[in-house]
């Protein structure tokens, strides 16, 4: 044998396949912040590799914890185990029936690869302006569980954000364990939309998600739109949710919807992606889009 | 250190390994399996892709502890039983194998959705699995077609081509893919020499300074670090250059570019190196940056290199024929447009790796077994300072070594390893010096791989250039005048900008006789990455500019754009703009009549709708010249040898660089040819100095060419001699061409093309795809229909990403485009369909009547595109590459022009024609 490279300085001591929530918890704290969670790695890694985060000893892969590998259909929800990857979502019949705009913002995620290995656990908990699949959970209502020393504990996915890449789950301390969202029923639906370039980085231009509730008289009972970037975290459009709720479902309601939206955001230039005049334009042309695409979802569900 | 437990290829292994190591650095370190290939570490090329659990991973970013207890396979695993899997035979019937560097990680992706779908594999899944799986040879067309013939059991049996009497014109496959389809094939990095060191080098990181002090004293104290060396450590000429002599081995004065070397180490390891180079610190006096090459021409700019009397003005090109005032006085309409192209990186998906090899290496000594028959590779001894490089121009690569060394060129060998893709990129130094000055200083090997990230940063890349071209011509479309004014951005160091831009100025007026040309080049010194060679040659930028040119004047005259190109094409009995009268081969109307009739076809329209998306069709024409030419001789000397027995074997050495492009497969096909031999009985041997001849840089298109006419004539000699035992030598020299001004024959022979592109703009959010290129080219005789195939797909897709994708971001020096991830070139969901019709007018000197191939099909590709999409949008696009964010909103506004591509911050500067601001 040659002489071989050794373990670069930003690189970890140890890394942990724990096979239970405990463990993981343990072991983190065990570490006191010299240990940090990852999930598929995606993200972290090629960032880690770039020297990006500051060293630490150990890393904890949460993707080996016995039963959260698996998407499980409860009475109300569906969960998502935090080792579940991009690729099991996109191929579940559940979420493709009954969380479309998850299953459809995991499929544009990175390239085959990459959703083979990275997780929703970790796209929510790196908590980019604009990470797809959690753009989509956010349109879903999506909740997510987050174990620690104190145990575990449920909160809504909007509540976690902090700032761009910025969670208040504490990567060090802390495992999302689950993710969780109420299945689209009967008069419901979802849809998502991204818009890229083909140059430069893959950072969308402007990634979004509609679930909408339908009645019998094409009235919108319920609305969420979720969007980004468009400010330093994944964005709840209430406003323009307002302007549906209650009024018809119709492509004039769809546009004053778009119109709403980018009333209440600040849409910014970003250099090399976007000007703020292409991504406003991308706003009024997808949004009523998926709109329609979801109520169209909710209508089959009626009918 | 732990113990690392997986099923690897059917079998169990455990494997002790530090716990931090990823699984790609296991599997070709502790594992030794050196098939999975590494592009990036930044899972963004997909060649390292290997298979845990059946699942396609980029193995560079999966920690080995992730597959504990996985079933991991590698492409080693695919023909372990001695057999070929269905996709590695399919791969080679089909040529999908080039370079082969992504081959392995190419053939895994493919196996996991073959195991999944099966026979009802579609096309479209294919396109959707492959896509971060990437290839910058083949255009992906030749592997879709290996993975569909795969999928559905289909076979094709060509072991009769390849005993055929007469191979020249079979399409045989390239004799380097076996090896590279199992995964034994050896690029530089594979190579593992005993007591082999790592080398890093300290990189400038600032784009114009005067270095004040270099301080290395701590570096050279860190264990593990052997030697440290710097400017004061280079015993012969510090100073490198294909053209002019300009280039620091290692930066003494000043640096010029944030990728100058200043200092290089070696270490037991590669992480010791690299934190040495961070303990070596240079203190720097910050100059003012040139970051443009019209910057570059105000008076009063700053000085990239200092004492010069023309400043920064490396080289004025100039073309002159007739009087071009006359001619627009005498035009009916004349068009005067500005267009800007981008630097562009070859993105060859091996980045640099060289190894030297000290004089008088005995591998016994540090433990390594020794062959004594063994004339190279690990258990060979060394007679000589040896750099093991995969290089486009060995030869050259010895003499720039051997003056840095202070020795005789004789002193150095050159083995050229296999190369991962060059496409221009690979011909100026970059590490090869530095590991020869490291081995002699340490006695022992010394292996420099670049990261991608410092690929990036350090290789020349494609010239940025700003062109004004004025075009007259009659109401009938006859032109009248052409005149052109370029200035080309040739960055820190000449390298080749002196051949590429002259090259883009001699072609400036496309492949049309106008009696009256006047071009004007100016290539300027910048404080940019510096620009060299990369396949076209500079025509690639100019070919842009007349071809929207021409369409423009097509439209103002209202003239079908085809009929215009046919009316002025350069044809027998014409005159290029250099003064050179064509006397035969020259297929240019039979292109652009094959692609026009082609493209009509039943309900031709040029444009149309359906829904948000709207279709049209451009055309577009090129040409390219064989060879060096402008008066330089163009020699290639090639060596058979023939033991004539129950069968005749052959063996034929040159020093050419193959790339992918099967240069071994053409040589191979014409001493079969000559010999009267099956073609399997002739090896080629390419690449080593000491035993190989030289053949020449392998540029300019010119290998099948040159090369090709020294193996051919070495064996038609060898073939007049029935001996047992023959060989060889014959020093072939191309016809003679004159330097450019003097007129006459600047070239030996030119090659042609038409292209037509579909292109299809959502009209909601203005991107645009290519879904259908129809190509024709002339290129005398195709030697290898297979090989030929794949270099005109290759060629569209490249040229293709020049378009739509890819630009080189420097801002004042500093390169934003310092990550793969920043740099996209196309996927296989960019590739369109490509119809490819071969034209063979074949030139009397050529090889069985063949002119070069190989940089051609990128040339025309860029304005058959954008004329595409002006007839689609009204929009003509005047800097490359196209900005759908820009194009939606010209369209939105009713503007017919844009003028900034993709990462363009600054209109496009105004040029006077004829030279200056």
């Amino acid at each position: 044998m040659t002489v071989m490279a050794q373990a670069s300085s930003n690189r970890w001591q140890h890394y942990y396949t724990p096979a239970t929530v405990e463990e993981a918890v343990e072991i983190l704290q065990r570490y006191d912040g010299e240990a940090r969670v990852v999930g598929g790695g995606t993200d972290l890694l090629v960032e880690t590799r770039r020297g990006l985060h500051k060293p630490v000893s150990a890393m904890v892969d949460v993707t080996h914890i016995d039963g959260l590998g698996e998407i499980a259909v409860e009475d109300d929800y569906i969960v998502i185990g935090c080792g579940v990857t991009h690729s099991q979502i996109v191929r579940n019949p559940h979420i493709i029936e009954q969380g479309s705009c998850l299953a459809e913002s995991c499929g544009v995620i990175g390239g085959p690869q990459v959703r083979n290995v990275g997780t929703l656990a970790g796209n929510v908990a790196h908590a980019l302006p604009a990470g797809d699949g959690t753009i989509g959970l956010l349109a879903l209502g999506g909740e997510i569980e987050v174990a620690g020393v104190d145990g575990a504990r449920w909160m809504p996915l909007q509540e976690s954000f902090k700032g761009p890449g910025k969670s208040f789950i504490d990567r060090y301390r802390q495992v999302l364990t689950r993710l969780r969202f109420r299945p689209t029923g009967p008069g419901e639906g979802s849809a998502h939309h991204r818009v890229m370039r083909p140059q430069g980085l893959c950072l969308p231009i402007i990634s979004m998600g509609v679930r909408v509730a339908l009645d019998a008289d094409n009235v919108i009972g319920d609305a969420r739109i979720s969007m980004g970037p468009v400010g330093p975290v994944p964005h709840l459009a209430e406003p323009a949710m307002d302007v549906l709720i209650g009024k018809p479902a119709t492509a004039g309601q769809y546009a004053k919807a778009a119109a709403v939206a980018l009333q209440n955001v600040e849409l910014r230039a970003s250099k090399y992606r976007a000007t703020r005049e292409y991504r406003e334009q991308m706003v009024r042309t997808f949004l009523p889009a998926i709109l329609e695409r979801a109520v169209e979802r909710a209508r089959q569900g009626l009918s | 250190m732990s113990a690392l437990r997986m099923t690897l290829n059917g079998r169990p292994v455990e494997v002790e390994v530090h716990e931090a190591r990823y699984l790609s650095e296991v599997l070709r370190g502790e594992l030794g399996l050196k098939g999975t290939k590494i592009g990036c570490n930044e899972a963004e090329c997909g060649i390292c892709t290997v298979l845990v659990n059946g699942t396609p991973v980029s193995s560079c970013v999966f920690p080995a502890y992730k597959a504990q207890g996985a079933n991991v396979e590698t492409i080693e695993g695919l023909s372990a039983d001695g057999g070929l899997h269905p996709l590695q035979q399919a791969f080679l019937d089909q040529g999908a194998v080039q370079c082969g560097i992504c081959t392995p990680g190419m053939i895994m992706t493919a196996k996991a959705l073959i195991d999944d779908k099966g026979a009802a594999l579609t096309e479209d899944e294919i396109r959707t699995a492959l896509k971060d799986t990437y290839c910058r040879c083949t255009g992906y067309g030749s592997i879709v077609r290996a993975i569909l013939q795969a999928a559905r059991g289909e076979s094709r049996d060509d072991s009769g081509r390849a005993s055929a009497s007469s191979p020249v014109g079979q399409p045989l496959p390239n004799p380097n893919a076996r090896a590279k389809i199992d995964g034994t094939a050896r690029f530089t990095d594979d190579y593992e020499f005993p007591g082999m060191l790592y080398a890093r080098t300290k990189r400038a990181g600032v784009p114009h300074a005067r270095i004040l002090a270099i301080d290395t004293a701590a570096a050279r104290e860190l264990p593990g670090v052997q030697a440290v060396l710097t400017h004061e450590d280079v015993p012969g000429h510090n100073r490198h250059g294909l053209v002019i002599d300009d280039w620091p081995v290692l930066c003494d004065d000043k640096v010029r570019y944030a990728g100058d070397a200043v200092a290089i180490v070696a270490a037991d390891s590669e992480e010791i190196a690299a934190a040495a180079i961070d303990l070596v610190k240079v203190e720097y006096e910050d100059l003012p940056v040139v970051g443009d090459a019209l910057r570059a021409a105000e008076p009063g700019a700053p000085l990239v290199h200092d004492g010069r009397s023309d400043g920064n003005l490396l080289k004025h090109i100039k073309v002159d024929k007739g009087d071009v005032e006359a001619g627009f006085a005498d035009a009916d309409v004349v068009i005067d447009r500005s267009y800007r192209t981008q630097s562009a990186e070859h993105l060859f998906l091996e980045p640099e790796c060289s190894i030297g090899i000290p004089a008088g290496f005995d591998p016994g000594e540090f433990g390594g077994q020794v062959d004594d028959d063994a004339v190279r590779g690990e258990t060979a001894r060394h007679a000589k300072t040896t750099i093991y490089v995969g290089s486009q121009i060995p030869y050259q690569d010895r003499d720039q070594a051997a003056a840095a060394l202070g020795v005789e060129p004789d002193a150095v060998r050159i083995v050229a390893t296999l190369t991962g893709g060059g496409f221009g990129g690979k011909e100026d130094i970059t590490g090869q010096i530095h590991v020869a000055l490291l081995a002699e200083k340490t006695g022992r090997p010394v292996k420099m791989l670049y990261s991608r990230q410092e690929s990036l940063l350090v290789h020349p890349k494609r010239h940025p250039t700003v062109i004004r071209t004025r075009v007259g011509a009659r109401n009938d479309g006859t032109l009248t005048a052409v005149q052109a004014t370029l200035y080309g951005d040739a960055g820190a160091y000449a390298s080749l900008s002196e051949k590429v831009l002259t090259r883009a100025t001699t072609h400036a007026a496309g492949p049309y006789e106008a009696p009256n040309v006047k071009i004007d080049c100016f290539a300027m010194y910048t404080n940019n990455v510096p620009s060299g060679a990369f396949r076209g040659f500079g025509v690639t930028q100019s070919c842009f500019a007349i071809e929207s040119t021409m369409d423009i004047l097509a439209a103002e005259l209202d003239i079908d754009p085809v009929e215009l190109r046919h009316r002025n094409a350069l044809d027998i009995g014409r005159t290029t703009s250099t003064g050179q009268a064509l006397r035969e081969s020259a297929g240019l109307r039979e292109c652009i009549d094959k692609v026009a009739s082609d493209m009509r076809g039943d309900d031709f329209r040029w444009t149309w709708d359906e829904g948000d998306r709207r279709f049209a069709w451009g055309v577009a024409v090129a040409y390219k010249n064989t060879g060096l030419g402008g008066g330089a001789p163009d020699r290639a000397t090639a060596e058979i040898e023939v033991w004539r027995g129950d069968e005749t074997h052959a063996e034929v050495r040159i020093s050419s660089a193959e790339m992918g492009q099967n240069l071994p497969g053409v040589l191979a096909a014409c001493a079969a040819e000559e010999l009267g031999v099956p073609v399997r009985n002739v090896r080629v041997l390419l690449g080593d100095t000491d035993v190989c001849p030289d053949g020449g840089p392998t540029t300019a298109s010119r290998q099948s060419f040159v090369s090709g006419n020294a193996v051919r004539m070495a064996a038609q000699k060898a073939a007049a001699d029935q001996a047992e035992h023959v060989l060889v030598r014959y020093d072939y020299e191309a016809p003679q061409t004159r330097p450019l001004g003097a007129g006459g024959d600047m070239h030996f022979a030119f090659s042609f093309g038409a292209q037509a592109a579909l292109v299809e703009v959502d009209m909601t959010t203005g991107e645009v795809h290519v879904r259908k290129v129809i190509a024709a080219h002339d290129i005398g005789r195709a030697l290898n229909p297979l090989t030929l195939r794949g270099q005109i797909e290759g060629g569209i897709v490249m040229a293709l990403g020049y378009t739509l994708t890819e630009h080189y971001i420097q801002e004042d020096g500093k390169p934003w485009t310092n990550l793969m991830a920043r740099y996209k070139m196309p996927s296989i969901e960019h590739a369109p369909e490509i119809v490819s019709h071969v034209v063979e007018h074949p030139v009397a000197a050529g090889p069985y009547g063949a002119k070069g191939a190989g940089e051609l099909p990128s040339i025309p590709t860029s304005a058959a595109i954008t004329n595409a999409i002006c007839r689609a949008t009204g929009v003509r696009v005047h800097s490359l590459p196209v900005d759908q964010d820009e194009l939606l909103r010209a369209c939105a506004a009713g503007v017919d022009t844009i003028e900034l591509g993709w990462g363009d911050l600054e209109p496009i500067p105004q040029v006077a024609l004829g030279g200056r601001t």
